[in-house]
């Protein structure tokens, strides 16, 4: 990680403000889970310790509960992680209807296994659970965007025009924290 | 099509605009909401026999009556966004296309509550719904059917949608009070209920989507009028988000009574098995409850047409029967390995369990573990009791229901379909033949 400051946008810095007045004077905890969201938004895509730290910092809280907290949900990654994250839905329906199949087509199309960064850094693979998009299953998540009924086809596309737009992509889109 | 309370002019280009949702007559039900007494509200969802939609199907006017009110003490709705029931997609749906229904379920319920801050706890997911939310609020703030003294009534309410960040058990509505705390989704002991002590140690109710969307038209027409709908105790209508082998997967509004037969075959639902394949299996409710073979899922034990109802659904107890459940209604066809889709479900579990109790951290992981040597080939002549074992030891002895879901589906995987294990592991040599364990059924005595 560069040596750069850890430091939210102003924008970001307003927004999580104005996330913090939601809850009562005092339970500005309640905010964490959202601050991590625009933590891995702001600081490419995964939590760094330093990060955490920063997010302690700001919630008056002690670093420890924003550990224990990033490793208990799968959306926080704790290790850098590509620009664009493939989640590919591995429960249930999306199972009997081919997600394996999917999985094993990225793995060979990028030269990678599930939890491993292309060498350019450009995709990490991820499988995750049910994402309540069964009826258009097999699915795969990327940033904010569901890629439903996906064949392996359609998942080559899908690689190409992420590897074109070349942009950290996240759960959080940028474009609503401007839009505020 | 039966009647069509939530899903209504849902294909409205613009319903998910307050403009939109108005011009369908949006709002109306809040406006009547607003000129009733609270009490007056609680009683009318009392008469809807509305049950909660997430899963449970606990008497939702009854849940509200249960809120202590000391005084002074300020009380929270809190909504339960946190869909991640495998084969459940029908808040997401209803969120996504027609999100003024849920807020304006949410100020009716707040208002019948006493609540002046509401929140919806999402699942973090589906980070692009919460930005449709917060639009919808925003608009709705606008409107003045949020903030100070709304519509004239005195009434003031502030709305706010709060992301998860991917967890099955913050659905769980202890867990989700954590979660929303800032905290590891751990369900907490109760009680206290969260009625008594929930967010921040405060009063607090936590509902479903489709729940308190269903207050809307409830309110509108009346709980009498609700509770004509439907059969016997399970009234109104039911989101029921159908998916795997059928013709046509998505959500479908039913008027509860519906034989489950028309629903998988009928045009206007499932529009029957893919690729003209026999039905095998359905998971009526979720991931969660008991998987019932071809005949089950159709007929009771007695014989009886099943229907789409909280009471027929369950009739015959796990014996021969299952659950409504949260309405994810997963169907497969004679091509799918019973024993594959649970090793498959038991391996969601493990990944979901908190790590609180033991019996449901270890006995998870230990349940796929088993199952994923016998889909490859390794099982061991005494792995099914092994299993049976595990499940039983899990039931019932967890702080959650996580544990309980855990084990259904391999108790009842093993009650219905025990020859499909056995043949697994005396001839693991057809494990690549997927073919060869179509149709295995068993016809012994059901184990225990």
């Amino acid at each position: 990680m560069s040596k750069r400051e850890i430091k939210f946008s102003d924008e970001t810095l307003a927004l999580i403000q104005r996330i913090i007045r939601r809850y009562p004077e005092g339970k500005q905890k309640s905010a964490l889970l959202p601050c991590l969201h625009l933590a891995q938004m702001e600081f490419g895509g995964w939590l760094a310790p330093e990060t955490m730290d920063y997010v302690a910092s700001i919630l008056k809280i002690k670093p420890i509960e924003v550990y224990e907290v990033a490793s208990f949900y799968s959306m926080f990654n704790l290790k850098p992680v590509g620009k664009c994250v493939i989640e590919v839905c591995r429960t249930g329906p999306c199972w009997l209807l081919g997600a394996e199949d999917l999985v094993r087509h990225i793995e060979k199309k990028l030269n990678i296994t599930v939890g491993e960064t292309t060498a350019d850094g450009m995709f990490t693979l991820k499988t995750v659970e049910c994402l309540a998009a069964c009826g258009n299953a097999p699915v795969i998540q990327v940033g904010e965007t569901y890629h439903e009924d996906m064949t392996c086809e359609k998942t080559d596309d899908m690689l190409s025009a992420y590897r074109n737009r070349n942009e950290v992509v996240t759960h959080w889109d940028k474009k609503h924290v401007k839009a505020q | 099509m039966g009647k069509q309370l939530l899903l209504e002019n849902i294909n409205t280009p613009g319903i998910d605009t307050m403009a939109g949702y108005r011009a369908q007559g949006g709002y109306s039900s809040l406006q009547k909401a607003l000129k009733m007494k609270p009490e007056e509200i609680v009683e009318e969802v009392k008469k809807s026999g509305l049950r909660g939609r997430g899963g449970a199907g606990f008497p939702t006017g009854m849940k509200w009556s249960f809120i202590a009110k000391p005084e002074g003490v300020p009380r929270h709705l809190v909504c339960n966004a946190d869909e991640s029931e495998p084969g459940t997609f029908k808040d997401r749906f209803l969120m996504q296309h027609k999100p003024h229904i849920l807020i304006e379920g949410m100020i009716i319920s707040s208002f019948a509550l006493g609540c002046n801050t509401s929140y919806i706890y999402i699942r973090g997911e589906l980070l692009y719904v919460y930005h449709i939310l917060e639009k919808a609020i925003a608009e709705a703030y606008e409107a003045g059917f949020l903030g100070k003294n709304i519509m004239g009534s005195g009434f003031d309410l502030d709305l706010y949608v709060q992301p998860g960040g991917g967890a099955y058990i913050c659905g769980e509505e202890t867990a989700l009070i954590e979660s929303l705390e800032g905290k590891r989704g751990n369900p907490r002991i109760k009680p206290p209920f969260p009625a008594v002590a929930g967010v921040w140690g405060r009063p607090t109710v936590v509902n479903n989507v489709e729940t308190i969307s269903a207050t809307v038209p409830i309110i509108n027409m009346g709980g009498d009028e609700y509770a004509k709908i439907g059969v016997g105790k399970s009234t109104g209508t039911k989101l029921i988000s159908a998916c795997g082998h059928i013709n046509k997967p998505g959500v479908y509004e039913i008027e509860m009574g519906v034989p489950v037969e028309e629903f998988i075959y009928s045009e206007q639902y499932c529009g029957g098995i893919r690729n003209g394949k026999k039905l095998k299996a359905v998971v009526a409710g979720g991931s969660s409850v008991p998987i019932l073979p071809a005949d089950l899922i159709l007929k009771t034990a007695k014989g009886e047409p099943r229907l789409m109802t909280y009471e027929s659904l369950s009739d015959g107890g796990f014996q021969t029967g299952t659950m409504l459940g949260s309405g994810g209604f997963i169907v497969m066809d004679e091509t799918t390995s019973v024993v594959k889709n649970l090793w498959n479900f038991t391996r969601f579990y493990h990944h979901e369990s908190c790590g609180q109790c033991s019996p449901c951290r270890e006995g998870t992981g230990w349940m796929e573990k088993v199952l994923h040597r016998i889909v490859e080939g390794h099982g061991k002549q005494t792995d099914v009791d092994l299993l049976w074992d595990i499940q039983s030891k899990i039931d019932g002895k967890t702080i959650c229901p996580l544990g309980d879901a855990a084990s259904w589906p391999v108790a009842s995987a093993i009650r219905h379909f025990r020859a499909e294990f056995e043949e697994y592991i005396k001839n693991p040599q057809n494990i690549k033949d997927e073919k060869h364990y179509y149709n295995l059924r068993n016809q012994k005595a059901p184990v225990a």
